[in-house]
Parts: structure tokens; C-alpha cells; sequence
């Protein structure tokens, strides 16, 4: 799925994750390790265990004609050899008593030192533990300065552990998040979108140009007072906030689904066509009516974030609140900026002539190549 | 949220499925599948306490990983001695394995009570004073380190004796005459082992180039290349040379295929720097570089210390993060290298108490080195 594009962090982040796994000319050689990710839900765990192959092979053989190259074929061929070699060595228990796990699929994946099995488990506990007991025996036999490298994910904290060595058992106690702080987490999360989804951003702005003018005979005049500009900010803000945070909740609670593409691409025709309203209007004094239907568009777009960031269950309804006053506080600063700014040239020609019909232009034709690479799925930058 | 999953995991881009069946997805070394390996193996498998096979195996296991610079081969030997790895009754003989393992490890401490148990029970053993000389001379304990020399020189060859003597005096004020026994020494042991002149030629060259013989050291580093191409210390160290007389060419062509081991992966990204015409490979060597020490510092390894400090002071530009790291090196280790780099970063940090706490201990030990004395000079 393709979020909001052309942020400059996300493609920082990209760049960054690009040069970390660009494989060098060899692997490194380090000691053994594998990397075991357990999320935790509830009562649920799902993780993901990353084992290096080459340790496997020693441990258990998966070169099959022994050629010194490991083929997927060979690999997979392995699977359910590696899935229970691996789990007859990992023990999760809760303070109720053991946590089953079973096998999933498995993929593959690259570390420093080579290609690893992703191997993916599903589990669950008698109830949300408050401590974990990982029993860790991994390779114990064949490589004694081997190490599980442990991050337990359960809402907004991560915790970590090297297992393995001289202490196989561990106990973990659980911190406890307390809900105060998951909320606040989720807040930081939608403010942080805000501000990072240009897409949001210049639909906003596209709003916002114009609420310091009013047109008259077919021209724009600056609007006398402040208290006008900013009532018809606060009905132009209410009624997009009002409006996405309807869609975010219904598609964050599963009940409307729609394909990411149309998503996407709606939000760049909505910036596209408000941006053009302030240099044709069309809708003119109504545009709280345009923020209305399009942040219904909008709010599709914020429950992508969400989904990606994953809702825990037992705290839904708080972190889907959390995640909306983000949302809100994020758009509230970035009135806070353009606002005052535009009432203070709002006199001037150059505001009126220049800055709103060419800046909505600008951002028209930024969203309108937004929408070509979108709806065609297409890279044009 | 996948993002600090992946962070998480060190490096880790989305999981794929490989795009078909015969894609070969990694090479392993078929190298510990040699027939004697695994008949030790079969033997130790059908009965862990046989003591003779256990200590083979780790022998075989410490020889592998020395000349592969791979240390997963030191957990497959930490593996195979397993049945008495926590025992403080341990045989000597895998007390000693255990000591090498440790010091691998950078346990130094742990390594000595080891070895000490055992120069103390078997004084005829000279490997353990060999590598008692050793541990004391890594941890700067000179006048130590030289009486376990003095032991090593009665019990194995007079070559092993006179190496052991210059690793134990490359610190201090003997070191010139120490180089000058070991070079007249080496002439007159034609026959012996090969192990044995590359590590004597190592030291030689290094004790030439601390002197500033550079024509001397270039040709004991070659005649110690000759002998053992693939030897990652010697590389490192003839490396080091290289830089240091400004010939990052000569470190790139010779570490093109070594990118392995991290510390050759550091001289060559130190090399790019140096050379400054490809910055995208030196990106690359940055990132990677980096990549491996968070991969260490997660499994809470502090085994790379000095490198990493040359890392963060040279390649991160980072001053202060580096000294930190060199000053932590510096209590676990006091080799010449550890030396310099605690020197270079308390020097581009401006920790004046750290320069001259360095230097007193130069003054006490009477180190002579070139590239010491003009970095001492402070100013530069």
C-alpha cells in the first residue's frame, strides 16, 4: 500500500532502510544470533523468529545435495524441520501456565551476516499475561556463544532481552502501559501525520488561503476583521474534522473497507480541486461544504496509518480517540502558523494577485501530478 | 510501526519469498564438513563426556575460527567442551581451551585465573605461558608478562621465547632491543614452524614501523604476507602501515575480498576516506560498519570496542561518543593501537586529564612510537 507520497522523512526513512540492507560484496562474521519479535495482544502473541540458515544447516542440515548452496527449494523442503527443531526449543509461559505456539509460513530475510528463515508463530495465553517466562535453548547444543536477541511488543512499549548462554530461563515482567500514556502516544502518532502527509497539509492550506478575503463583484477584498476570518476557518476546520473523523472510525472498526488506490488517489483530487476553487470559485462562501465531503475522503486515508500502526484491542475505542485529537492538535498548529500570517498580507496586492492564485496553483499542479502517479500507479518524481 | 520492527531487528527490510525454487538464497563454508571434523563430531555426539574427542574438536573448532576470523567457530568449540565449561574442577587441558575461549572474548580476567591454574598445576606447559605472556601483555601487565616469557623461552623453541619477549616489551623502553634479539633470532630458525615466522615477522614490522623504518617494516610485512595471505591480524596491521604512510590504494587492493571481518571492513572504509574519489562505497562501508556494531552492541558484545572507536572518531567525525567508547577500550585493553586511539579522540575531544593520564603511562612504560610522539607533541 502506498502512503501519502513524496514526505520528505518517509523517503529519508526508505532511503536509510535501502542502504542498510544493500548487501555488501560478502556477509559479515559475527557470532550467531537470531532475532525474536513477540507481539502481544491481548491475550495473543503473534512473532517472528529470524534464524540464520547458515546456523540451521550446521545444527540440522539444509544443504541437501551439499553443494555448500542453499537453494529455496532446499529450504523449503526444510520448513517443517525448522519449525519444530525451533520451537522443541522455545518455551513462552505466562504466570497462568504455558503460552502455545504454532508455526506459520516462513520467509526469508538478510542480517549483516547473511540470509535468515523468517519463521512466523502464532499463540496465545489463558489470559493478557503480566509477566512472560521464556525458556531459550535455540542451537544450545551445537553453539554455545549463540544468543536470542528477545523484543517484546505488547501496545506502545518494547521491551528487550538476550536469552540464551549461561541463563536459558528468563522472566519478564511486563511493564504496565499505563493508559494515560498509550493515549498520549496515539496523539503523538496523528499529530506526527499530519505533519508529514503533505497531502493533508496543502488541502488545508488550499482551505485556509482564501478565508482572509471575501469576494465581491467578482473580486477578491480583505475581510475587515479577524473575527471574521477566523469564524470561517473554525466552520471550514469543524466540518472537516467532523467529516474524516467519522470515516476513520468506521473503517477503523471494520465496518467500511475501500481499496487504497481510490483512497489515495481521492485525497489528491480533493487538494487538486480546492486549490483550483480559490483561483475559480466555484463553491465560494461554502467551503466548509467542500471540507464536509472531502475530509470523508480523507478520514479513509488517516485509517491506513492506523492500520499500519497496528489498534490495540483492549484499548481500541482510547487509541482511536488519541490517534483523532492528534489529528486535530496537528491541524490546529498548522492554522496557528498560516492564519495569522495570511491576515497580515491579506491588504497587500501581492496576496491577493500573487500569493493565493499562485500558490493554489502551485498546489493544484503538485496534487494533480499526485493524482496521475495514484490512480495509474506510476512514479513521476 | 513496521518501521521499529525492522529497527528492532538490526537490519531488516520486508521478509520475500525467494522469486523461484532454485534461487540460491545463501553459501555456506563446507569447510567443518571435512571427515575428520565429523567423525569427531559422530564420537562426541554418540558420548558428550569423552574427554579426548571434546578437546580434539575444540581444537580443531579454535584453529578454524582463527584462520577464518569467524567466531561462530568459538561457540561450536565453547559447545563441544559444554560438559565442563562451568566447572571451576576442570581438567588443565580444558581449562586452557577455556582461557583461549574467554580471552576470544575479551575476558581477560576470566582467562587468567584460568591460565594461572594452570602454569600452576603443569609449569611444563608451555602453550599456557605462551598465552598467559600473551593475556598480560593485552592488558599491560609488561613486567608480567615477561616472567611468563622468561618460562616460555626454557619449555618451547628459543623463536617462540624471543616473540613472546617483544610482544611482552612493545610498550616500553626495551622494545628496540627486543626487535634486534627477535630479527637475529628468526635468521637462525630456518626450519621452524610457519605460524611461528609470521607471527615473529608481524611483530618485527610492527616494531620497525614504530620506530619509523618504513623501508624495514614494508619488507618483513611482505615476507609475513607471503607466508600467510589470508592471516586477518597481519592484514590489518600491514593496513594500518599503509595508512599511515598515505597509501590508501595499495589498502583497497588488498582488502577488496576481506570485507568479512569488520576490522579489515573498518581499514578499508578508512582507505576510502582516505582516498575520497568514491563516496558512494564509502557510504556503504559507513552504513555497513554501522550496521555490524549495532548488531554487537544488541547481543551486548563489547569485543569491538577499539574499532568501533576508530569508527566513531574517524568515519562518524564524532569526537566525544569516540572517546568514550576508547576510554572503555582502554580498561579492558592497553595494546599500542588502544593507545593511539584513546590518544587521537582525548585529543580531537580536547580532554586534557585523559592526554595526560595517557601520556604518564607512556612516561612510566617508556613507549617509543612515531606516530605516538607526534600526536603526544599535542598541537597536531
Amino acid at each position: 500500500m502506498r502512503r501519502p507520497t513524496l514526505s520528505p522523512w518517509a523517503l529519508l526513512y526508505m532511503l536509510l532502510a535501502c542502504l542498510l540492507c544493500e548487501p555488501m560484496p560478502a556477509h559479515a562474521h559475527k557470532p550467531s544470533d537470531s532475532y525474536l519479535t513477540l507481539r502481544l495482544d491481548g491475550e495473543r502473541i503473534e512473532a517472528r523468529w529470524d534464524i540464520a540458515l547458515r546456523d540451521l544447516d550446521f545444527a540440522i542440515g539444509i544443504d541437501g545435495n551439499g553443494d555448500g548452496r542453499l537453494t529455496w527449494d532446499e529450504i523449503r523442503a526444510r520448513h517443517a524441520a525448522i519449525a519444530s527443531y525451533a520451537l522443541a526449543r522455545l518455551k513462552v509461559a505466562s504466570e497462568l501456565g504455558p503460552c502455545a505456539l504454532v508455526a506459520r509460513s516462513q520467509l526469508v530475510d538478510r542480517h549483516t551476516d547473511g540470509a535468515y528463515t523468517v519463521l512466523r508463530l502464532e499463540g496465545a495465553c489463558r489470559a493478557p499475561p503480566t509477566r512472560l517466562i521464556v525458556d531459550y535453548r535455540l542451537f544450545a547444543g551445537t553453539d554455545a556463544q549463540h544468543r536470542g536477541l528477545l523484543g517484546i511488543d505488547h501496545g506502545t512499549v518494547v521491551q528487550t532481552a538476550i536469552l540464551g548462554g549461561d541463563q536459558p530461563r528468563q522472566v519478564i515482567e511486563l511493564a504496565h502501559v499505563s493508559q494515560a500514556r498509550q493515549f498520549l502516544a496515539y496523539v503523538w502518532h496523528g499529530t506526527w501525520h499530519i505533519w508529514i502527509g503533505f497531502d493533508h497539509i496543502l488541502f488545508l492550506v488550499s482551505l485556509l488561503l482564501p478565508a482572509v478575503l471575501v469576494r465581491q463583484g467578482g473580486r477578491w477584498v480583505r475581510v475587515p476583521h479577524l473575527r471574521t476570518a477566523t469564524s470561517d476557518v473554525v466552520k471550514t476546520v469543524s466540518a472537516f474534522t467532523l467529516a474524516h473523523s467519522v470515516t476513520l472510525a468506521l473503517a477503523a472498526l471494520d465496518v467500511v473497507a475501500l481499496p487504497s488506490r481510490w483512497v489515495e488517489s481521492a485525497i489528491a483530487l480533493s487538494v487538486v480541486l480546492a486549490a483550483l476553487n480559490n483561483v475559480w470559485p466555484r463553491v465560494l462562501a461554502r467551503r466548509w461544504v467542500a471540507a464536509l465531503a472531502f475530509g470523508l475522503v480523507h478520514g479513509f486515508g488517516f485509517a491506513g496509518v492506523l492500520a499500519d500502526l497496528g489498534l490495540p484491542r483492549n484499548t481500541l475505542a482510547l487509541s482511536l480517540l488519541g490517534f483523532n485529537v492528534g489529528v486535530e492538535l496537528g491541524q490546529l498548529a498548522i492554522v496557528a502558523v498560516v492564519l495569522p500570517l495570511t491576515f497580515a498580507l491579506r491588504g497587500t496586492k501581492l496576496y491577493r494577485r500573487v500569493l493565493m492564485p499562485g500558490g493554489s496553483l502551485a498546489i493544484a499542479l503538485l496534487a494533480l501530478v499526485w493524482l496521475g502517479e495514484r490512480a495509474f500507479d506510476v512514479s513521476l518524481a | 510501526m513496521l518501521a521499529a520492527g525492522g529497527l528492532a531487528l538490526g537490519c531488516a527490510a520486508a521478509p520475500y519469498r525467494p522469486a523461484s525454487g532454485d534461487t540460491v538464497v545463501e553459501t555456506v563454508v563446507r569447510r567443518t564438513g571435512t571427515p575428520e571434523v565429523r567423525q569427531l563430531q559422530a564420537r562426541l555426539a554418540a558420548a558428550p563426556g569423552d574427554l579426548d574427542a571434546a578437546l580434539l574438536l575444540a581444537r580443531r573448532y579454535i584453529a578454524l575460527g582463527r584462520s577464518e576470523t569467524d567466531p561462530r567457530y568459538f561457540g561450536y568449540a565453547q559447545a563441544a567442551l559444554a560438559p565442563w565449561w562451568q566447572r571451576v574442577d576442570a581438567p588443565p587441558r580444558v581449562r586452557l581451551l577455556r582461557a583461549i575461549l574467554l580471552q576470544n572474548g575479551h575476558q581477560f580476567d576470566a582467562a587468567l585465573t584460568d591460565l594461572r591454574a594452570v602454569t600452576a598445576s603443569e609449569p611444563a606447559n608451555g602453550e599456557a605461558w605462551l598465552t598467559q605472556a600473551i593475556v598480560q601483555s593485552v592488558q599491560g601487565d609488561h613486567a608480567g608478562a615477561t616472567a611468563s616469557c622468561a618460562r616460555v623461552t626454557t619449555l618451547a623453541d628459543q623463536l617462540a621465547g624471543f616473540a613472546c619477549l617483544a610482544a611482552a616489551s612493545v610498550n616500553t623502553d626495551r622494545a628496540a632491543a627486543s626487535e634486534r634479539l627477535l630479527a637475529a633470532t628468526l635468521d637462525r630458525a630456518g626450519g621452524a614452524p610457519s605460524e611461528l615466522r609470521v607471527w615473529a615477522l608481524t611483530l618485527l614490522a610492527e616494531m620497525a614501523a614504530r620506530r619509523g623504518a618504513a623501508g624495514i617494516a614494508e619488507q618483513r610485512y611482505r615476507a609475513a604476507l607471503a607466508l600467510a595471505p589470508r592471516d586477518s591480524y597481519l592484514l590489518g596491521a600491514y593496513a594500518d602501515f599503509l595508512l599511515d604512510t598515505r597509501r590508501p590504494a595499495e589498502v583497497l587492493a588488498l582488502l577488496r575480498d576481506q570485507q568479512r571481518i569488520d576490522a579489515l571492513l573498518l581499514r578499508y572504509a578508512l582507505a576510502l576516506r582516505a582516498q575520497g574519489s568514491n563516496r558512494a562505497a564509502l557510504a556503504a562501508a559507513v552504513t555497513e560498519l554501522q550496521a555490524r556494531f549495532d548488531a554487537a552492541a544488541q547481543r551486548g558484545d563489547r569485543v569491538h570496542l577499539r574499532e568501533q572507536a576508530r569508527f566513531t572518531l574517524h568515519l562518524r567525525g564524532d569526537p566525544a561518543a569516540a572517546l568514550v567508547l576508547a576510554r572503555q577500550n582502554w580498561a579492558v585493553q592497553k595494546e599500542l593501537a588502544d593507545l593511539r586511539i584513546l590518544l587521537e579522540a582525548a585529543q580531537r575531544a580536547g580532554d586534557q586529564s585523559t592526554l595526560r593520564a595517557a601520556r604518564g603511562w607512556m612516561q612510566r612504560n617508556g613507549t617509543q612510537d612515531v606516530m605516538l610522539a607526534s600526536l603526544t607533541r599535542g598541537g597536531t
